[in-house]
């Protein structure tokens, strides 16, 4: 240990000594410095030993000290000091912290600055004592001096109990306005704090955080970035209107307007700037109206970074980071990617690992920028720090394909067994196992990759994977020979990796061997059955073993057994695992006897090579039905699920209410569900147990997971030649590294290359092996510069090239859907005029439905467009010429009653089977009536409405359209709707209308429009009453059915009615409600009587009534909670309205 | 955010640990602890970045680290924070610390610890950056300091006498009894009047 150590040890008497005097820390720090003068006198001192004998023994003098009543606040404040410290060793200083809370609340303001601390460190949000402090910081927030109110937001935002917020946010809003710049920031912070435990309680205050964001102090400024940085995390498009804001401040701090005070090493308040940058990456994702605003900021941002300090990198990190967040701008994209050069190539390690962090992020959009940064990509993949090539290997893991997959799993898997952090294996592999399930070039490969992935990854990975090999192997893919190739491979390679002596593989990794032997070995013909079930037997008797893998191992053996020729194994472990102690092992030890018993069922039961063939099962066992009944017969209980059991439970709690229908009603379900309801059900479902069977047999099935390796894999269009020739013959792994570097070599010319040394050589045989199939060249540039121009060039053509395609197509669509506005306004008074003019429509019809038009189409169709329109607009001197003496005697006076009556009665003519409304007027005048009547259907209500025409003259265009209304669902029904109606005709709209939540009444609302010959167009509104009777229809149900419904709803009203004396007897009163109310009645009993309803399209209402004397007595029950109301209220009106 | 800030010195003894997100005791020892191991391990030329340990979150969280010293400084900061960033408010802090002490040692942090927590509080309040501009710091920090001299110095004479009196003269010390901080507020000694 260290000098340092020791003096300090030594000093730690001498310090707690001063307790009990009460001295001051210059005094601790006086009588230290005399101490150290000294060499330490206890080298004993520096074990751990004597360190917490020390320290335990300072706690209780402490302990004594704080419950002693003499203790001043002063020694108090030092005994909290020492408490820190010993909390902050791990030593339990708990009896110190309502001691801590004590001298906040009283001390006078040094002690309570240290009761606050010592608070704000001891406890947590959810500790019980903090709602001591909740005074004591409402009455310091309150506290004209501002180091209070300072500690107290201190605190606030440290700890504060959440449901406490509401007693002290008044207070801290109120602080939003002081005069002191210092408290208006801290109380900014204490709201993100509120903000971020409680964000609906600061809901209401949004607008002061914008007020906050526009204060003239800076620094509470950049307070409320904080906040809005989380916001916008949240919800970006709700703070969309700000980017204006951000983008001006970011302007203003990137301009040096900022007073001195905020530079740090000359830079303009970095942290700032850096808050800023990513709030505008947030707020442009996406979004090219938002980002189209801040290029010239950003580019600003990028121009001003001199490098000369470690936080102007930090500033143009973010701004990278932007650049490629937002959308796209090729000059930004191309001055980003200079300066991620700058990180790359910087010699500083920190700078380097910033770089690959930004390469990684943005590798995806711009693959180029990894081959021009190849060369140090390799150096950091052999960096001495973990972290460099951990992030190297995310970086490479993005750059993934085909031909370059085997050396970078290679690297994965190097570093993989030199970690150990669990977080890290778990995270590799699963990108390991993810790669070699899209990119795997061949299986030999595939197999050892993942027997790898299993053994490191071992019982930490993720149980998908295991399990998605297991798919894999089981579905396999198209080519049966080859997939019989890889499961062959797979149990040759699992045989001699359990040949090995003294290895101990990971249970998972056991488990997946004894699922491929049980099922494949057979595949093996030199491998008899029989060795392979001794293997496993070895393994079995494996005291390391767990029990779950075990029971894997016992399947595989009673897959095998069938298979094998000798059993002496197979009985030897039967014999050892029925009296086994663990009942799993033991089941499945005796079903491997009875099958083992019973060979010919086994081989059915098992067969070979079929893991992926359904079996059928009877999975309702409907072959024990006979031995049901029997035990049935016998007077056994009839079997009862779950979910009817605890039905019973509930209807037997019941009984116990004394209400009128409980009883009867339960003992009828009782009844019911005595018949031997079981048998038949099972019978019911036997019918059909090939279906289930068919579901429930195949263990492997996962269904829903993405199957990834193709025999292809996958192949991105730039792909190269080289890959090709790899792709296309399984080779091994050096070869097709040598390969690549061979052709690699030849087809470049530099003459660099041949004076660079072997070491370099070596780097970028590796590099051409990884950066395969990166570039859009078949050959790999090693020194990636030749070719940089035009990639970027390539990249930036297209980027314009997007941007203009999408101006054209936009500006298409707008030209086509202006054409065919134009076109179908054309079409109608085609239509009217009844010319032949369908030609030319025909083609505009056609032209507007094509979006893709060429110019040359579209000069074309002009005209054609023109025509039409030129005919509608001569069609209206044509129209009047033709109608002249019509026009002008205009009828004054309304029509006739006479006619409207025949006009009604021929519309009560249509045949209707239904009830319906009797018909009446809604709104009319000189020119139309519109009548309407509505037909009570069985499915919903009708409403008719018949629009007559009085005048006598046509109508063009009438048409009747109906407003939506909430609480309605209304559906217009297909009818032939002629645009022109002829004088004193009439014609017909039909509406259908839905209740969605049950009411009183309501209004159905809508307007007629039409347009007189001298095309003036006008506009009729009415409206009509609808009510829930319209919407009640009887339901017809039995009793017995009345009494189960009656008891599944938990909604219930009872109401006493007073009738009158007409109606005194139930039959009279029943009558009423059934014709008025539309009810159904279901029985009468006595003096009671049961009715029944429904509101459409299918909520239920039940009614219960019972006279006695001259009250009525009304209970309602419902699945819906506020019908009954609603229908009480009806039967309250018929009831005293009759 | 900012979750944790330790410091500690070349054996891992913990000097300042100050978490923002709440951890029961223990595990906040074993942070400590395997903090330092993740640290020790690593050279002072290579990078200053780690990811933090599997208990305070794995790879979500980022370790960053400065060594001055004896002393280890850590910030382990969730990915809304800029590690440069931190880095160089790193800087700022212990700069302001050997301002407020002048030449700054591990002794001060020991025997100063609420000193140094008054500080951080400027720095870094309930997890987020508060104040990065050193001078605003240290003139909080003196303003504070101000307030204790004059306790200790001629103000507190009285007070002292004060509270001497009172032992003689009660059996027990009041216990709200509020003194000192005379230039602050109006003195509270109506008791004695």
């Amino acid at each position: 240990m260290s000098d340092i150590v020791e003096k300090t040890l030594t000093a730690l008497p001498g310090l707690f000594l001063q307790t009990q005097t009460g001295g001051e820390a210059a005094a601790a720090k006086a009588s230290l410095s005399s101490r150290l003068g000294r060499p330490p006198r206890h080298q004993s001192l520096t074990s751990k030993h004597e360190e917490e004998k020390l320290i335990q023994q300072e706690l209780s003098s402490l302990k004594a000290t704080v419950s002693a009543p003499t203790t001043t606040l002063k020694t108090m404040k030092e005994c909290m000091v020492r408490l820190i410290y010993c909390e902050m060793l791990g030593y339990d200083a708990s009896f110190g912290y309502i001691h801590a809370i004590k001298l906040a609340q009283q001390g006078n303001l040094l002690e309570k600055r240290v009761g606050y601390l010592a608070v704000s460190l001891f406890l947590h949000e959810n500790h019980e004592l903090l709602l001591l402090l909740v005074n004591t910081v409402v009455k310091d927030l309150q506290s004209t001096n501002l180091v209070e109110v300072c500690m107290a937001l201190t605190v606030v935002s440290q700890i504060f109990p959440r449901e406490m917020i509401p007693a002290v946010l008044p207070l801290i809003e109120e602080k939003l306005q002081h005069s002191k710049e210092i408290i208006r920031r801290k109380a900014v912070l204490a709201l993100y704090k509120f903000h971020v435990i409680a964000p609906n309680q600061v809901q209401h205050i949004h607008i002061k955080f914008r007020k906050a964001l526009c204060d003239r102090d800076v620094g509470v400024m950049a307070a409320s970035l904080h906040i809005y940085l989380r916001m916008i995390k949240k919800n970006s498009s709700g703070y969309k209107d700000l980017t204006g804001s951000f983008v001006t401040i970011l302007k203003q701090v990137v301009g040096g307007k900022l007073p001195v005070d905020f530079s740090y090493h000359s830079v303009p308040a970095p942290w700032l700037q850096i808050q800023l940058l990513r709030i505008l990456g947030l707020l442009g994702k996406d979004d090219q109206r938002t980002s189209e605003l801040m290029y010239d900021v950003l580019d600003e941002s990028l121009r001003r970074a001199e490098l000369n300090h470690n936080v102007t990198y930090a500033i143009l990190f973010e701004c990278v980071h932007t650049v490629y967040s937002i959308y796209p701008k090729s000059e930004l994209l191309e001055k980003a990617a200079k300066c991620i050069g700058k990180f790359v190539l910087s010699p500083k390690i920190n700078l380097k690992y910033l770089g690959l962090k930004a390469l990684t992020y943005v590798i995806q959009q711009d693959p180029s920028l990894a081959l021009q940064h190849q060369m140090t990509i390799i150096e950091c993949l052999d960096h001495p720090d973990p972290i460099m090539k951990r992030e190297t290997l995310e970086l490479l893991y993005r750059i993934t394909n085909a031909q370059n997959i085997t050396v970078i799993v290679q690297k994965m898997l190097e570093y993989l067994h030199q970690s150990k952090e669990e977080y890290i294996i778990v995270n590799l592999v699963g990108k390991i196992a993810e790669l070699v399930d899209t990119f795997a070039p061949d299986n030999a490969w595939f197999i050892q990759t993942m027997n790898a992935v299993f053994s490191v990854g071992g019982d930490v990975m993720h149980p998908d994977i295991p399990n998605n090999f297991l798919r894999l192997l089981a579905e396999g893919f198209d080519d049966e020979t080859e997939d019989q190739q890889l499961r062959l491979y797979a149990v040759k390679s699992y045989l001699t990796l359990l040949d090995v002596e003294n290895v101990f593989y990971p249970q998972r990794f056991l488990q997946v061997m004894s699922w491929v032997l049980g099922e494949y070995s057979c595949l093996v013909d030199k491998e008899t059955p029989d060795a392979v079930i001794t293997k496993l037997y070895k393994l079995l008797m494996n005291n390391s073993i767990s029990s779950e893998t075990k029971v894997w191992l016992i399947a595989a053996v009673t897959k095998l057994t069938p298979q094998a020729h000798s059993s002496n194994i197979v009985e030897r472990l039967i014999q050892e695992f029925t009296i086994s102690l663990d009942t799993c092992m033991r089941q499945h030890a005796f079903e491997l006897k009875y099958l083992h018993e019973n060979m010919e069922c086994m081989k059915r039961v098992l067969p070979v090579n079929k893991s992926c063939e359904d079996m059928v099962v009877d999975a309702s066992l409907s072959f024990l039905d006979g031995f049901v009944a029997e035990g049935l017969n016998q007077g056994a209980a009839p079997y009862k699920p779950h979910h009817q059991r605890q039905e019973e439970k509930l209807s037997q709690e019941k009984v116990l209410n004394f209400e009128p229908y409980g009883l009867s009603f339960s003992a009828s379900g009782f009844t019911g569900r005595q018949s031997p309801a079981g048998i038949s059900l099972g019978s019911d479902v036997s019918g059909n147990s090939a279906e289930t069977g068919l579901k429930e047999t195949n263990s492997l099935k996962l269904e829903g997971i993405k199957k990834l390796w193709g025999k292809e894999g996958y192949l991105p269009k730039k792909e190269s030649a080289i890959g090709d020739e790899a792709e296309a013959q399984p080779i091994p792994q050096e070869s097709v590294i040598m390969e690549n570097v061979d052709q690699a070599i030849t087809k470049k010319d530099q003459p660099q290359a041949h004076m660079q040394s072997k070491e370099e050589k070596e780097k970028q045989l590796l590099a051409s092996s990884l950066f395969v199939g990166l570039g859009s060249e078949s050959t790999v540039n090693l020194l990636g510069k030749a070719d940089t121009v035009s990639h970027k060039f390539r990249r930036k053509s297209k980027v314009k090239e997007i941007i203009k395609s999408g101006e054209t197509t936009s500006t298409h669509n707008m030209t086509c859907s202006s054409f065919s506005s134009l076109s179908n306004a054309a079409y109608e008074e085609d239509y009217y005029l009844d010319t032949s003019q369908d030609r030319g429509d025909k083609g505009l019809k056609k032209f507007s439905l094509n979006s893709e038009l060429l110019d040359s189409e579209l000069f074309t169709a002009l005209p054609m467009v023109k025509k039409p329109s030129n005919c509608s607009m001569s069609a209206p001197s044509l129209f009047a010429d033709n109608n002249l003496e019509i026009f002008y005697p205009f009828p004054s006076t309304p029509a006739p009653a006479a006619k409207e009556i025949s006009v009604a009665s021929s519309l009560s003519e249509e045949p209707t089977e239904h009830m319906h409304s009797d018909l009446m007027e809604v709104c009319s005048n000189e020119t139309i009536s519109v009548l309407s009547y509505k037909i009570w259907k069985d499915d919903c209500l009708l409403m008719v409405w018949s629009v007559a025409n009085k005048s006598h003259s046509e109508l063009k265009s009438a048409n009747l359209e109906i407003a939506p209304a909430e609480n309605f669902k209304i559906t217009e029904q297909p009818e032939c709707c002629l645009p022109v109606m002829e004088a004193e005709s009439m014609k017909n709209f039909q509406h259908s209308v839905q209740m969605e939540e049950p009411f009183t009444e309501g209004t159905v609302s809508g307007f007629v429009n039409y347009e007189m010959i001298d095309s003036h167009s006008a506009q009729l509104e009415f409206s009509v009453t609808v009510s829930l009777l319209d919407f009640i229809r009887p339901l017809k149900i039995s009793t017995e059915d009345f009494g189960k419904l009656w008891l599944s709803f938990a909604n219930d009203v009872k109401q006493n009615i007073k009738m009158s004396e007409s109606q005194a007897a139930l039959p009279s009163a029943l009558k009423t409600l059934q014709q008025k109310l539309r009810l159904h009645i279901v029985d009468i009993i006595g003096n009671e009587g049961l009715l029944a309803c429904q509101l459409l399209p299918s909520v239920p209402c039940l009614l219960h009534f019972r006279v006695h004397a001259d009250v009525l007595a009304l209970w309602f029950r419902s699945s819906c909670s506020t019908l009954p109301d609603y229908v009480l209220y009806q039967c309250q009106k018929v009831m005293e309205g009759s | 955010m900012i979750q944790a800030i330790m410091v500690f010195n070349n054996h891992g003894k913990p000097r300042l640990v100050r978490f923002y997100q709440r951890f029961p005791e223990e595990i906040q020892q074993q942070i400590v602890r395997e903090t330092f191991h993740l640290v020790l391990k690593r050279d002072d030329n290579i990078c200053n970045f780690l990811e933090g340990g599997s208990l305070i979150g794995g790879s979500d969280y980022k370790l960053i680290y400065r060594h001055y010293a004896t002393l280890y400084f850590v910030f382990c900061v969730d990915s809304s924070e800029s590690e440069l960033g931190i880095l160089d408010l790193i800087q700022v802090f212990v700069e302001t610390l050997d301002k407020c002490f002048e030449n700054v040692c591990e002794l001060d942090l020991i025997f100063h610890m609420d000193k140094v927590h008054y500080i951080l509080q400027e720095v870094v309040m309930g997890g987020m950056v508060l104040e990065t501009n050193m001078n605003e710091i240290v003139a909080q920090i003196e303003a504070q300091n101000r307030l204790e001299k004059s306790e200790g110095g001629l103000s507190a004479a009285p007070a002292r006498a004060v509270s001497a009196v009172k032992n003689i003269n009660l059996p027990e010390i009041p216990r709200n009894i509020n003194i000192g901080d005379l230039n602050i507020k109006v003195p509270n000694l109506s008791p004695f009047v």
